[in-house]
């Protein structure tokens, strides 16, 4: 597999009147082509300032890139300048962006704000455009495109909307695709077609595909590989086998206890208790530490490095350390995996061909 | 990976706190107080408030400052320049200086001398440009005039107007005139505002139907011309240029009340509120007036400013304050008959209101990003 | 579209009537005739210049003659100048008064813009605190004191403009100046706000995923969103001009209408004044008019409500 993106080490923060925030603290993963990311978390955890610093669309001031570095195709994106990164937005790298209602330009015609990247890109006329702009339109399920590429936003449902966000990342097929919670704007039945859209897209292009989401049940759908994001660091990645059958981070543990299934109606949810750091000021060792009910004294004091798990599989947590003693995840959040894990590898098999 | 060694007494698992997750790490602050904290960071409106103060209680003091009375005529001193000991590198030295040209030296010294009535013991001339160049000489005079009217033992901080009285007292009484007028006009316009938007917006249905049908009509006539027209009818006085600023100025206060009024109402913190059975009373006090209030203390910081421009807009067109009695529009009035001359006339005043204009709307201006939710970091 | 327009001029002639109405009776309060002017007149004398104003009807009947000769665009004879009928000499000096309020009016909006889109752009940097500075003041010192400044300074210490009166074009500019500098530094706060606003939203950040170049970005996706709100001050700012031209007409003596109304009110010519205040009330509600055309026809949202 050929390596399209390497994160390494990247820290971001925004300078504001309190201090530094540090949204980013240090997030290293990659990306294979064709391959489809998902990154997981709470609010605040720094899914989509990461994501965001890979288009280097990070608004500067206040926020900057402290250090580390992006390798896309092996050029570091952190190292290039405005120009050359407008060269690479939407034809190299696209994003499709969470709140259709407000992703798009009111006062423009849905036509032309896909033609927009074309024209720019591809150096295609307004009749070829146009042609493309159609074609585009028809991928994305919309009907009678030919009229709608005349219409403005505001013509269009949420939905549609949502589709001609799409359409416009796909515009000139770009090597990596950035979902940024594609869904949460949108209503139930709504997030389950642009679901099935994002999969088919998949198919028949061969983007990658970094996907944020904090719905783990979109993940088990989309993914190949799961990040889960906690406090602006990477806790836990692996593939979505790894995450979802065998998941070392007690943050990982919460989460998956944390999501409804089926099979346990009977059973309480589990709460993660307390709420995310003021990344303001992390506090010492562990982000987690003080809502983790197994912390342990040194969670208090160091930071938990990466352990490697398998070779796909890695977590940040002291758990894995040779001197920890052997925890489990309570029953309940177990067993509640083992039922989750039927349930979604049966699902998965019946999905994937 | 593992490249840590921390000793193995650490992988104890601790006691957890009951309540640390739950912590929020941030200090909570009212509103009041964190809109006050953002106001103290903003240096401009900082400045701006520390210039009304010293410009109110110039309005104040000011005139008892010197010996000279606000009426006090003297045509003996008419149009006396500015004069503060110590000052005189300011130009406020007693002085009258210009600037003549003449064909030669001599000519434009003698047009010089004649520009101050050849009163030549008390005029200094200088040669600018000796006219060697091609172009008419150029001779600068100097006219002491202080000295002239043997009043050296005298100063006017300000100079004196056309008749004499001195321009320091009448600035500083007409500052408070102006402040007065504004002040009370704005006031009228928040209560009157406040009330006929709260209502409007409280009882809704029928009443706010009507009452927004009158306001609609209102809105339609210009209020310049209501102004004017209520001038011509009251004939100009304090009360009467209060009262035309306020017959329109309140209507857009009660829309601002009434706007944000139905807004709250309907607002899940107030349906909230309802349901656990909250009296009418407390969800007014308690919800809807401290929510409205930085919008009324905003809009009415605007109103001031605009409430002294229009009672200086209409000395202007001449129906402004009777004479003798000064306000900054009668003064600035007076300074253009003469502007060109004696530029001091117009200036001090001129100054005066542009500084209470730009403190007001600079203060203004502060206190609406520190009411501002939205700019809460 | 055209029932909405219609609609409007309905409401537009009410309104219209409504102060006539109002503005007639307030003149039967004041003292004050043509007679004033020349008092000492023997009766007969007295009853024909009453006759000839038509002040000897009762005044039932002098409104209704008023209003039928308002609709016929007959504003009644001038007490001051006579037999000169208010109508001509309101549009013998409407001419200086457009001159400079239309000058101001673009000169002012179009450099506030172009300030306000500065200050966005480099949004905190010193270009945005010198043009915030320059809005300030814009919008604080008033227009008189701005004008006594620049005729003191411009006119008589520098000499580059007339002082004052008409004539040529030079004439023109210092007045233009004096009235410019408030919708100048309006429209620069009020694009800066929104232009900030707009930059900050979603659509531009999907404008600059798309790999929009700067410009792009401010221009073609910023500015026709920021100009949206903006059109709703150009009312306002227009409104403000009438307001100002009163006082700058003035002090730069320029003999256009407002210069003639402070006359009026100095010589209680209501004749004058009355039509005065009936173009300007008119003024007023027809600029506000346009402006609410004008932004159905920049704003597609509306454009297309009022369609439907």
């Amino acid at each position: 597999m050929e390596k399209l993106l390497e994160v390494n080490n990247m820290h971001v923060s925004f300078d504001t009147y309190g201090g530094e925030v540090k949204a980013v603290r240090g997030v290293s993963f990659d990306l294979n082509k064709g391959e489809t990311l998902a990154i997981v978390g709470e609010s605040g955890s720094g899914k989509s300032v990461t994501t965001k610093a890979l288009m280097q669309l990070i608004p500067k001031p206040p926020g900057r890139i402290k250090e580390g570095e992006i390798l896309f195709e092996g050029r570091d994106l952190t190292k290039m300048s405005e120009k050359q990164m407008q060269k690479i937005r939407g034809k190299e790298m696209a994003m499709i962006f969470q709140d259709p209602m407000t992703s798009l330009n009111p006062t423009m015609k849905v036509g032309n704000q896909i033609m927009e990247g074309l024209i720019k890109h591809q150096k295609m006329d307004r009749a070829q455009a146009r042609k493309r702009v159609v074609e585009l339109l028809d991928l994305v399920g919309i009907p009678d495109p030919e009229s709608r590429l005349k219409q403005y936003p505001h013509q269009f449902s949420g939905g549609m909307r949502q589709r001609v966000v799409v359409a416009i990342a796909l515009a000139c097929n770009p090597k990596l695709l950035i979902a940024d919670e594609p869904t949460t704007a949108l209503d139930v039945t709504i997030q389950a077609q642009i679901l099935e859209l994002m999969k088919d897209i998949q198919k028949k292009t061969d983007s990658a595909t970094i996907f944020i989401t904090h719905d783990l049940g979109v993940v088990a759908n989309v993914a190949d590989r799961v990040a889960v994001m906690y406090a602006g660091k990477i806790v836990e990645i692996g593939t979505v086998d790894d995450i979802f059958y065998n998941p070392k981070h007690p943050y990982t543990w919460g989460l998956l206890g944390s999501m409804p299934s089926l099979d346990s109606a009977d059973e309480e949810l589990y709460a993660i208790p307390g709420s995310p750091p003021d990344l303001l000021d992390p506090p010492k060792g562990d982000a987690f530490a003080p809502r983790n009910e197994y912390a342990m004294q040194i969670d208090l004091e160091q930071e938990p490095p990466m352990f490697k798990v398998s070779e796909t599989h890695y977590a940040a947590t002291w758990l894995l350390h040779e001197n920890a003693p052997n925890m489990e995840p309570p029953a309940s959040i177990k067993k509640r995996m083992e039922g989750m894990a039927k349930s979604s590898s049966s699902n998965e098999k019946g999905d994937r061909i | 990976m593992d490249n840590h060694k921390p000793s193995k007494e650490l992988f104890v698992p601790v006691e957890r706190q009951e309540n640390e997750g739950e912590k929020i790490a941030r200090p909570s602050l009212s509103f009041w107080q964190d809109s006050f904290m953002r106001l103290r960071k903003n240096v401009g409106a900082m400045i701006g408030l520390a210039t009304l103060i010293i410009l109110i209680l110039m309005a104040i003091f000011g005139p008892y400052m010197n010996q000279y009375g606000e009426f006090e005529q003297d045509l003996g001193r008419a149009k006396m320049p500015p004069k503060v000991e110590g000052l005189g590198w300011l130009g406020m030295d007693g002085t009258l200086s210009a600037t003549m040209s003449g064909a030669t030296v001599e000519q434009a010294t003698t047009n010089a001398n004649m520009r101050f009535n050849n009163d030549e013991e008390f005029i200094k001339t200088s040669v600018v440009s000796d006219g060697s160049n091609g172009e008419p000489a150029q001779v600068k005079a100097v006219y002491d005039v202080y000295a002239a009217k043997d009043m050296n033992d005298q100063s006017f901080w300000f100079g004196t107007d056309g008749l004499g009285r001195d321009l320091w007292t009448r600035t500083w009484k007409g500052t408070r005139i102006s402040l007065y007028i504004a002040l009370l006009a704005a006031a009228i316009d928040m209560v009157i505002g406040v009330a006929y938007g709260g209502i409007s917006a409280y009882y809704g249905g029928r009443v706010d139907n009507y009452m927004q049908r009158i306001i609609e009509i209102l809105m339609g006539i210009p209020n310049l011309v209501v102004v004017i027209l209520m001038i011509l009818i009251l004939e100009p006085g304090i009360i009467s240029i209060t009262i035309a600023l306020t017959i329109t100025g309140w209507i857009s206060m009660a829309r601002i009340v009434r706007g944000q009024i139905l807004k709250l109402k309907n607002q899940e913190f107030v349906l909230a509120s309802r349901t656990l059975g909250a009296p009418d009373n407390r969800i007014l006090r308690k919800h809807l007036v401290p929510n409205v209030t930085g919008l009324i203390v905003i809009n009415t910081m605007f109103t001031i400013p605009s409430a002294i421009f229009f009672e200086a807009f209409l000395s202007f067109i001449g129906l402004g304050l009777p004479t003798p009695i000064a306000s900054l529009g009668t003064l600035i009035d007076d300074g253009f008959k003469s502007l060109q001359i004696y530029p001091h006339i117009l200036l001090f005043p001129a100054i005066v209101i542009s500084l209470i204009m730009i403190a007001f709307n600079v203060l203004a201006d502060g206190l609406r990003d520190a009411f501002d939710p939205k700019m809460r970091e | 579209m055209t029932r909405y327009i219609l609609q409007r001029l309905g409401y537009m002639i009410i309104t219209m009537f409504l102060i006539a109405t109002f503005t007639f009776f307030l003149m039967k309060f004041l003292p004050g005739t043509p007679l004033s002017a020349a008092d000492k007149l023997s009766e007969e004398q007295q009853a024909v210049v009453l006759e000839k104003y038509g002040l000897d009807d009762p005044v039932p009947v002098q409104y209704f003659n008023y209003i039928v000769n308002l609709t016929q665009g007959d504003l009644g004879i001038s007490f001051q100048f006579d037999n000169r009928e208010v109508t001509t000499i309101i549009l013998e000096r409407i001419g200086p008064s457009m001159t400079i309020g239309v000058q101001a009016m673009i000169v002012g909006t179009i450099l506030g813009m172009l300030l306000g889109l500065v200050s966005a752009i480099y949004h905190n940097g010193f270009l945005d605190y010198g043009s915030t500075f320059i809005a300030v003041l814009g919008k604080s010192i008033p227009s008189f004191v701005f004008a006594g400044i620049l005729q003191y300074y411009v006119g008589v210490k520098l000499g580059w403009f007339p002082v004052a009166l008409w004539g040529t074009w030079q004439h023109t500019i210092m007045p233009t100046i004096a009235l410019a500098i408030f919708p100048l530094a309006i429209a620069a706060r009020f694009m800066r706000t929104e232009m900030l606003e707009v930059l900050g939203s979603d659509y531009i950040t999907t404008a600059r995923a798309k790999g929009v170049n700067k410009f792009g970005v401010v221009f073609k996706h910023g500015l026709r969103n920021a100009l949206i709100p903006l059109v709703t001050v150009l009312g306002p700012l227009a409104i403000g001009l009438v307001t100002g031209t009163l006082v700058i007409e003035n002090i730069f003596a320029v003999p256009g209408i407002g210069e003639q109304f402070v006359k009026a009110i100095n010589t209680n010519d209501f004749p004058i004044i009355m039509g005065t205040t009936l173009l300007i009330a008119f003024l007023f509600i027809f600029i506000i008019l346009v402006i609410d055309l004008l932004y159905g026809v920049i704003d597609p949202r509306i454009r297309l409500a009022e369609g439907e």
